[in-house]
């Protein structure tokens, strides 16, 4: 089953995946998601009827931590990195409510 | 003999014999990196001035008594996705190309516990996408072997320090093979660790379900004692499993009389380069001369697991890389108009073609509409392939096959057709969905002088089983 | 003329626990502060970071649960949100979708018209987002992290709500009983309790369900009851002039008294959930789930019925004083020491609650302790003050705590009993005001209460204007 991947399947996904492609990259793009997801497609021929689908290979199930502060004020640390900040916090454009 | 033709441990003896003084080996890596560096570039940052000081402080720990373990003083390359404190750490991406973490990994701190000297951070492919070490966005690694030749992926960059001797040990992280693969392609020996074993506490995430930092060593005593150094339960990782015992180096001890080795069918077809085949073959054959069994199986699932495997991975990737948006840390666009447009900017200028190629899969797989045709179906075969191996491990201690279907490939030949790149991922990748512990060790060279590795796959939590395998296996090589 | 609509409601309430730290790092949920002072690599989605899941949490959420009827999903998991935005470290939300934690539970309200059960569809843990300021002068956004990874549970109600009044009253019996259990303090206007409200309308009598809008924004009980009339008038106007009412989240601005539509196009609303790989499964004991219950404080219908037999007081009394646990609380201590239950709820009905609505204050804002409000009820019960006087003490001890023994002693507010002292003053007001002195005693009654305003001036509001009433009488 040849899988069609239209412009508009690969603007969708750029908006989910929040990437800018040019007009080639999205050739490539196209090309290359058909290309996997054709491949993809063999899975279709297993019988996977009755089987969980397994999230996690070993069966390891509550790990919690106690409600005690272990953490103290690492400001400077945080905002290390930061490209821009101001006021001690992340500076971004405008969000618009 | 050169200081840096020794292996980690023989190192460490020496060191702790009073023979080699820590500074001398960091200083003999140095040499090495610049007699080497500038054709293999195997390393994104090197540390002279930092490893040299801490060299100091190690050998007072060591002259003190402090430092006891087998690996103390000895210099060590760490994979640029670890997080190590006030260094570098860039997963070869532009992305994160002036990051320094606030933080070291878990592995990280227990190396260090153990007396172990940073030199640098290794290249890689981008966030460990990759099968050569070419989708670095810092340039190739070649292969020490053959400079024409890649490294393998993705740890390319620390398997090829390890062979070009410009440290004595690296330490690498494995989702789909990337530790073993490049060990196999530069013959060295490099092992993946059960999952949970090492906590991923700091490793920057590719696959959550499927990553494992791991050791890679000039031998499989090496390997041994890196992992022992490294593993631990860390309450920090939820997904890390507490291990009943930790002294993995026992293994080393043990022979191979009586163990009953599989070797899959499935692995042995049309694909196979025919001189990796006949390594494969003359590795059995090594181990039945000291007593093992060896018998062949079909494990089915085979033609599966890559499928399955880039599904999942690449869905677990588009959501861990949706981090790196330019507001916290990392590259951000200079110029852009408004929010979405500087995320976009930011993202599309910081990651390289193939990181982009899997986000947009793995975006695309977890979208509304596809969800259960794909994800689901790809978890659902994740739980046949696991049963699989449960299975084969009822009637063998260990699998035995290749590493990869051919040794190295010619820089610049893998890129045109990622499709058949991920095909050569096919003996590696259903171990990390199994959560298994495996290893590749090397097995002779095919007629072009490029290394052989051999893979040899445990039950889960039976690393001693591949250790004794793989000793015993060297072992046997030595002795031709 | 137009149609009959009806109104069909739910609500989706997200209310922050009230654990002293955050869901999946080890940072202090503590209000205020220096932004990012409340970070760490884990809630500020550093690379390489991994959560680990607060007990407490889940203690929480079950108990709450339980306490609205829901059933418990013995295995459940959490997933990822995606979504971009900067409030959101990682740019994923950790949820839980496909196996929530409780489910298909109800409330019991009741409003003028009446008793309903109101159906809650599920409730789900999850993470609190961080906090966006906007700066007017460099036109951009500021980003603190200290709010991200504030454990949040979300209860999703069935929708079963007709009226804003019934909204209110579900919100306020939900707020009483995450209250009493301690699991949050509840408090809309600080944000640890946010409601959006899913609004559909349809012909009166009708089945099925019209197109619904979800509202966000609503600050207060008087924004959600405006917001509710003001999305009804809109969807009615869509329906009537043949235009269909657009499925989106609107954005209420209770200023202008109308809403916006929120959705942008950079935003598909495609949340991608998949269970999140770096955290396991909750598998919840039988034994897990009785320990909950068994530690289930008392809740108010039973701590009502409790005060009407065990303290002898009224219906009206209990209600009031119920309707907040601390306020429940203090009466219960208070009551243990001066064994007046009657006494302490009415200072508790009467002057507590009026203080507490003119200085805007909730109940759990109060500062005053059982102890002190002990020692001030013996103090007017044993007539050391007067009644003026008790409630001039009762205002500072409400604003600053003060001791009232101590109060009383320091500005000595005691009344004056001594009967001969009183008296010479009496006798010497009576001299001072002949004239009122004669309008009594020519049968003008009212005149007497300038005499007892006179006397209690001499005495600086020291006496008893029983007492001193008496013997003006006495002496006229």
């Amino acid at each position: 089953m040849a899988n069609i991947i239209t412009d508009e399947i690969i603007d969708y996904v750029s908006i989910l995946a929040k990437l800018e492609l040019s007009d080639e990259e999205k050739q490539a793009a196209k090309n290359d998601m058909s290309r996997m997801l054709d491949y993809i497609d063999q899975l279709n021929e297993l019988d996977t009827d009755g089987v969980e689908p397994m999230s996690h290979v070993f069966p390891v199930n509550n790990v919690f931590r106690e409600d005690v502060v272990t953490n103290q004020d690492n400001k400077e640390q945080m905002l290390a990195n930061a490209p821009k900040q101001k006021d001690g916090q992340y500076q971004v454009p405008k969000t618009v409510e | 003999m050169k200081i840096t033709d020794l292996t980690a441990l023989e190192l460490g003896k020496k060191i702790r014999d009073q023979d080699v003084s820590v500074a001398e080996a960091v200083k003999a890596c140095m040499e090495q990196i610049k007699s080497r560096e500038e054709q293999v570039h195997a390393y994104v940052t090197i540390d002279e001035a930092g490893a040299l000081k801490r060299a100091e402080e190690v050998q007072k720990l060591i002259d003190d008594k402090t430092l006891t373990s087998p690996l103390a003083g000895v210099p060590v390359a760490v994979k640029d996705n670890i997080c190590t404190q006030g260094m570098l750490t860039t997963c070869s991406s532009k992305i994160l190309g002036n990051f320094k973490p606030v933080y070291s990994a878990e592995a990280v701190k227990n190396l260090e516990k153990a007396g172990a000297v940073i030199l640098g951070k290794t290249n890689m492919d981008e966030f460990a996408m990759g099968s050569t070490t070419e989708t670095s966005a810092f340039g190739v690694t070649r292969n020490p072997w053959n400079p024409e030749h890649v490294p393998g992926g993705s740890s390319g960059g620390s398997c090829a320090a390890v062979a070009a001797s410009e440290c004595f040990y690296a330490l690498g992280s494995d989702t789909g093979g990337s530790i073993r693969q490049p060990s196999g392609f530069c013959g060295v020996t490099g092992m993946k660790p059960t999952y949970g074993t090492v906590s991923r506490f700091g490793l920057i995430a590719y696959g959550s379900s499927l990553d494992q930092i791991g050791p890679i060593g000039k031998d499989v005593a090496d390997c041994a004692a890196i992992l022992e150094a490294i593993a631990s339960a860390d309450t920090k990782d939820s997904t890390s499993v507490a291990r009943d015992r930790y002294d993995f180096a026992k293994a080393l001890k043990k022979d191979v009389k009586g163990m009953k080795i599989g070797i899959p069918s499935d692995y042995l077809s049309a694909g196979l380069d025919p001189e990796v085949k006949e390594a494969v073959l003359a590795a059995a054959k090594v181990l039945e001369s000291q007593g093992a069994v060896v018998g062949q199986f079909d494990l089915s699932m085979v033609e599966y697991a890559i499928a399955a495997y880039y599904v999942i991975a690449s869905a677990e990737a588009s959501s861990n890389l949706s981090r790196f948006d330019g507001v916290k840390y990392g590259y951000r666009t200079e110029q852009y108009d408004g929010l979405h447009s500087m995320y976009k900017k930011s993202r599309s200028e910081g990651f390289g073609a193939e990181v982009k190629r899997r986000i947009m899969l793995g975006s695309f797989v977890l979208s509304s509409g596809y969800y259960d045709a794909y994800y689901l179906k790809a978890l659902k075969t994740k739980a046949l392939i696991k049963q699989a191996f449960d299975k084969a491990f009822e009637k063998y201690d260990i699998i035995l096959g290749p590493t990869a279907p051919t040794t190295a490939p010619k820089l610049g030949d893998s890129l045109q057709d990622p499709l058949k790149m991920y095909l050569g991922d096919i003996y590696t990748v259903s171990v990390n969905l199994a959560g298994l512990p495996a290893m590749s060790v090397p097995f002779g060279c095919d007629t072009k002088g490029l290394p052989i590795g051999v893979q040899l796959i445990g039950d889960c939590f039976c690393e001693n089983q591949i250790i004794s395998a793989g000793c015993a296996l060297e072992q046997g090589r030595r002795g031709e | 003329m137009s149609k009959q609509y009806e109104k069909v409601i739910g609500l989706e309430v997200h209310v922050e626990l009230a654990t002293k730290t955050k869901i999946f790092c080890g940072c202090t949920t503590r209000f205020g502060g220096e932004p990012n002072t409340h970070t760490c690599p884990v809630c500020s989605g550093m690379p390489g970071s991994l959560p680990v899941l607060n007990k407490q949490v889940v203690n929480y959420a079950m108990a709450v649960g339980l306490a609205t009827n829901c059933k418990i999903h013995q295995y459940c998991k959490f997933d990822r949100k995606n979504y971009f935005y900067p409030d959101n470290p990682q740019n994923y939300q950790i949820s839980q979708l496909y196996l929530p934690i409780c489910y298909e539970g109800s409330v019991e309200i009741e409003t003028a018209s009446g008793k309903k059960t109101v159906g809650i569809h599920e409730i789900h843990m999850e993470e609190d987002a961080g906090k966006l300021i906007h700066d007017v002068w460099e036109d951009c956004s500021l980003v603190d992290y200290n709010r991200s990874g504030v454990p949040l549970i979300e209860i999703v109600s069935e929708p079963d709500m007709r009226s804003a009044e019934e909204v209110i009253a579900y919100l306020e019996k939900l707020r009483l009983i995450i209250q009493y259990l301690g699991a949050s303090d509840c408090k809309l206007q600080e944000g640890s309790m946010r409601a959006d409200v899913n609004l559909s309308i349809r012909a009166a009598g009708a089945e099925e369900l019209g197109i619904r809008t979800e509202m966000k924004n609503l600050n207060s009980f008087k924004a959600i009851g405006r917001a509710i009339e003001g999305e009804y008038a809109r969807q009615v106007e869509l329906l009537e002039e043949g235009k269909p009412v657009v499925q989106e989240t609107r954005r209420w601005d209770d200023n202008k008294e109308c809403s916006y539509p929120m959705r942008s196009k950079e935003d598909a609303q495609d949340y991608r959930y998949f269970p999140d790989p770096d955290l396991v499964p909750i598998v919840i004991s039988d034994q897990w789930i009785a320990q909950i219950k068994s530690h289930q404080p008392e809740l108010r219908t039973e701590k009502l019925e409790r005060y009407k037999k065990e303290f002898d007081i009224p219906d009206y009394d209990a209600r009031i004083i119920t309707e907040s646990k601390k306020l429940a609380d203090i009466f219960e201590a208070t009551t243990a020491i001066c064994k007046k239950p009657k006494k302490v709820s009415n200072w508790l009905m009467v002057e507590t609650l009026r203080l507490l609505k003119e200085r805007g204050m909730d109940p759990e804002d109060i500062r005053f302790t059982p102890g002190h409000l002990a020692q001030l009820i013996e103090l007017a019960e044993a007539g050391t003050v007067n009644s003026t006087v008790a409630k001039e003490v009762f205002e500072k001890m409400f604003d600053a705590n003060i001791a009232p023994d101590d109060y009383v002693e320091e500005k000595g507010l005691k009344t004056v009993n001594d009967e001969g002292a009183l008296r010479s003053v009496v006798e010497s007001v009576i001299a001072a005001n002949p004239q009122s002195v004669a309008d009594y005693q020519k049968g003008k009654e009212k005149a007497i209460g300038f005499l007892v305003g006179q006397t209690m001036k001499e005495m600086r509001g020291k006496a008893d204007p029983a007492m001193v009433t008496q013997l003006l009488k006495e002496l006229l």
